[in-house]
């Protein structure tokens, strides 16, 4: 059965801060509010990630985070798309080479699953916009 | 409190100081040794109704600096203390944290990165590293690796009493 | 001999980051009621004092402006502050104005997304959708300002990098004349309806004594009875000169809290409109050789409290040490004295009352000591907004 397909129609999505400033998860939270309201095309935000199709992380990845990050992963149904939102997901940004910084998150979750499919939503943080066309761009490619 | 009552109370410590500095109207730094910081924190809080505002733990050359921020907020002055800990081996020095509760994150903080003993700290236990951050390395002293590797068999340890709930 | 723990005790977290520090909260349970609370946070530490130290001062406010999203106005003034004492030099006047009139912006959509939040946790959507409908123009006139909705990097030593357009400042007007109203209806809604009175006052209280000993900030002190204000007790920008009120409340409950960021509001818009007003002529920037030898404290009044910078410079490019404290470092523990003793149900909005940043509340796992029964983040809102639901009724 093609599990993808039936992923695309309203993915649900399940929000993990790894050590963000809050700013990305704002913004996520914005695209749920009268403005964006990404409900209408069918993306929900749900509150355990053994619901959820698609994970939003957000932050460097910070040693204590990481490990929480990946047993969230593990909880997911595969398949599933992970989606790096803002520069410090991607790559540490601004924070890179901090003691206390164990990312960049997409190797970590490379390490812990080869299949990973991972989308990256660039900016700092990425407009409410640019999520939401981010999103439905890798929906698209899938 | 007004300026001129501010500092002719100050006066009243002044045997327990090496020097009062004001590099401006509104800022003040009163130096003592570690041994004192407490006396003084004790008079600037209780005696002088002082805001607790923060404290800043410093690897400066020979020694480490305590620096207690309190703040005046009828004049917008900070009176800052300023305490020397002498020995770089094993630098200690007296919590606040009895008296200015407040303080207590703080000084679990400044113990994480900079390793230094808070005596009679009620809970000193990490609050702002990792759980397999390694025991002995302090990032923010000057001689620190980069990024040290996680401490080995180090588990989550988030709940407060692990020996009470087996 | 081992204690056996009977107390169940309730997990919060880790994954629902309090602004800039993602925690954990235990909450030990005696019933319903809370009894003890112990915390946890390590989730978001970056360890950006120890990269601060790294850069040179002209680039530290890009990075302390990403120690929180939200009040990334505030971090870099109050570091800026600092710098410029070591430096001793005053920036060009409309520069001073220019960092008004984005703070207090900053000010007015933080406070709306706590309003949304709060009016959420309670189980009151509406207001959550209104107050973050609400907060999108200022967002907007951000973005025109400075090219970011948030992550303004607008302040800089000796100055600010974007300048106010004076053709942008009839846009400005229109649109808090717009806001005003809106806030207007929404203080009124809020503070009018008998069941956010029932549900909100009386609820974690912080006395004004343990406000002191927990040296809280902001409105958390305000709310508490203790007025202090930085933008008022040691003002910085151009704060002098303009004419606006504090707003306290004695009673240091949740509802105080509320009272005190809604109107700060309307005080907010206030300077804005003076600020506009009066904005000299002139350059946004002046030129700053080198930073001397020496150290400075320096704090600006963020939405959620007084955050302090300190910078101690050797007279090279870079800080030798730089301490930063946001707010919540103080306002968090203070949750010590709010929450002990408060209903389970009351909890989620004792804690929010500070304004710790729930943007990621999608994880609390409720862990039950006796029978290990595991609920969910879910679980405790419901709590929440049944004991409104159960209010409402009695009232209505």
């Amino acid at each position: 059965m093609n599990w993808i397909r039936w992923l695309k129609k309203s993915p649900w999505v399940f929000h993990v801060n790894t050590g963000a400033c809050n700013n990305c998860d704002i913004e996520i939270v914005n695209c749920l509010t009268p403005k964006y309201d990404i409900e209408r095309l069918g993306i929900k935000l749900v509150g355990s990630p053994r619901h959820a199709d698609a994970l939003l992380v957000t932050g460097v990845g910070t040693r204590q985070a990481v490990p929480r990050l990946l047993e969230i992963y593990r909880q997911m149904p595969k398949p599933c798309v992970v989606f790096l939102i803002g520069a410090c997901a991607i790559g540490t940004g601004i924070f890179a080479g901090g003691y206390h910084v164990a990312g960049p998150v997409d190797e970590i979750l490379k390490k812990e699953d080869p299949n990973v499919i991972i989308a990256y939503v660039p900016g700092c943080p990425p407009k409410p916009e640019a999520m939401i066309s981010g999103i439905v761009k890798a929906l698209a490619i899938l | 409190m007004k300026q001129e009552e501010l500092k002719s109370r100050l006066e009243e410590i002044k045997d327990k100081l090496i020097a009062i500095e004001q590099p401006r109207d509104n800022r003040i730094y009163l130096l003592c040794e570690a041994e004192d910081a407490y006396a003084v924190d004790k008079f600037l809080f209780e005696g002088l109704n002082l805001r607790f505002v923060i404290a800043t733990g410093i690897d400066a050359e020979g020694c480490f600096e305590i620096l207690y921020h309190f703040a005046n907020d009828e004049t917008g002055t900070f009176v800052t203390t300023r305490a020397f800990i002498r020995d770089h081996e094993n630098p200690s020095i007296e919590s606040i944290t009895p008296l200015i509760p407040g303080a207590e994150w703080i000084e679990r903080e400044t113990h994480d990165v900079l390793g230094i003993d808070f005596k009679n700290h009620p809970n000193l236990r990490r609050l702002i590293l990792s759980d397999d951050w390694p025991e002995g390395v302090y990032p923010l002293r000057k001689a620190c690796p980069a990024c040290p590797e996680p401490a080995e068999g180090s588990k989550t340890k988030e709940l407060k009493n692990e020996k009470d709930i087996e | 001999m081992k204690k056996i723990l009977n107390k169940p005790v309730l997990a919060v977290g880790p994954f629902h980051p309090l602004q800039e520090e993602a925690e954990f909260f235990q909450l030990t349970l005696d019933g319903e009621i809370v009894t003890d609370i112990d915390m946890r946070i390590s989730y978001n530490h970056r360890g950006i004092e120890a990269i601060s130290e790294t850069l040179q001062f002209d680039q530290v406010p890009f990075l302390v402006s990403r120690v929180c999203g939200i009040c990334s106005a505030s971090h870099p003034l109050a570091y800026v502050n600092a710098v410029e004492e070591i430096a001793g030099i005053t920036p060009p006047e409309r520069a001073q104005y220019v960092r008004v009139i984005i703070n207090e912006l900053e000010r007015i959509h933080s406070h709306m997304l706590w309003v949304g939040l709060a009016g959420h946790f309670i189980g009151y959507d509406t207001v959550f959708m209104w107050a973050w409908k609400y907060r999108e123009p200022v967002l907007d006139i951000l973005e025109e300002i400075t090219g970011n909705r948030n992550n303004y990097g607008n302040v800089k030593v000796g100055g600010c990098r974007e300048d106010v357009p004076n053709e942008m400042i009839p846009k400005i007007r229109q649109k808090l004349d717009e806001l005003e109203k809106k806030v207007e209806m929404l203080v009124k809604v809020v503070l009018d309806d008998p069941v956010i009175h029932a549900r909100l006052k009386g609820v974690g209280v912080l006395t004004k004594e343990a406000a002191r000993q927990y040296a809280v900030a902001g409105p958390t002190a305000r709310g508490s009875g203790i007025a202090i204000d930085v933008r008022r007790d040691d003002p910085y920008a151009a704060y002098s000169d303009l004419d606006w009120n504090v707003i306290t409340q004695p009673e240091g409950d949740v509802f105080a809290k509320a009272v005190v960021r809604l109107l700060e509001v309307l005080e907010s818009i206030k300077i804005i409109r003076q600020a506009v007003d009066k904005l000299p002529d002139g350059p946004i920037d002046m030129e700053v050789k080198e930073i001397p030898a020496g150290e400075g404290c320096g704090h600006a009044e963020a939405p959620r409290g007084e955050t302090f910078h300190y910078v101690r410079s050797d007279g090279g490019n870079r800080p030798v040490r730089h301490k930063i404290r946001a707010p919540s470092f103080v306002n968090v523990p203070s949750f010590r004295a709010s929450c002990i003793g408060q209903h389970i149900a009351d909890v989620t909005i004792t804690l929010a009352a500070v304004d710790p940043c729930y943007s990621c509340t999608e994880r609390l796992a409720v862990v039950d000591g006796h029978n290990n029964v595991i609920h969910d983040y879910e679980s405790l809102l419901k709590l929440s907004r049944e004991k409104t639901a159960r209010i409402k009724k009695e009232i209505l």
